[in-house]
């Protein structure tokens, strides 16, 4: 069973998709290890030898950030755009989308679910 | 899309000459008053004073370092939505 970067052992799947389960790790970044690897994005992750998964370890610790430190990374940004108190910062703060979306309707990511308003009416119908 | 990096960051070339010459004066205590919110915040503005129009009025913004490479207008929102009306918090 493989285990890279702390936590991650998905197996079964082929090597390109398992490695994305890493945070910070998708597919091209997964093709991109596995090529320098010199491993077939066909092979599942448990056919992987001791050899091959090494390689790979030392790929992503070398040269990505992922999982914990990625994710403190982000964390630390988004903490930025909130302590200079910049459009950006204020989205965030209000759990709104940041990039400019339009918030009339959609946006439920951000928004969370449906907070509906009473007395609203409906639109009449026709 | 970002601007391309040959032509540099973009600040209004008054406002710029206005934030040169206060910083060879050493005095960074006045005010400088600006409608000019398309300025991005170079590191000559640190510790400048702004007051950037929000369309309605001045917002004094404070420049820090970390407010580097935002623009003016970033820092003055121009909409000011409190709430609808009954909605409670």
């Amino acid at each position: 069973m493989a285990r890279i970067a702390g936590i991650d052992l998905p197996k079964n799947k082929r090597g390109e998709i398992g490695l994305t389960y890493i945070f910070g790790i998708g597919k091209s970044t997964a093709r991109y290890i596995l090529d320098k690897a010199e491993i077939s994005y066909d092979k599942k992750v448990n056919q992987w030898n001791d050899e091959e998964q090494g390689a790979i370890r030392n790929i992503i610790t070398n040269e990505f950030k992922v999982e914990g430190q990625l994710r403190s990374e982000v964390q630390t940004s988004i903490k930025r755009l909130l302590d200079i108190a910049c459009f950006r910062g204020l989205r965030h703060r209000k759990g709104l989308p940041v990039r400019g979306q339009r918030t009339r309707t959609n946006s439920r990511t951000r928004k969370g679910k449906r907070k509906t308003v009473a007395g609203k009416k409906k639109a009449p119908k026709k | 899309m970002g601007r391309s990096i040959k032509k540099g960051p973009y600040v209004d070339a008054n406002l710029e000459e206005k934030v040169l010459s206060m910083n060879e004066g050493k005095s960074k205590r006045s005010v400088i008053k600006t409608w000019s919110r398309r300025s991005t915040i170079t590191p000559d503005f640190v510790g400048h004073t702004f007051a950037v129009h929000n369309g309605n009025k001045f917002i004094p913004v404070y420049v820090t370092e970390f407010m580097v490479s935002h623009k003016l207008g970033e820092f003055a929102p121009t909409r000011n939505f409190k709430g609808h009306s009954g909605s409670k918090k």
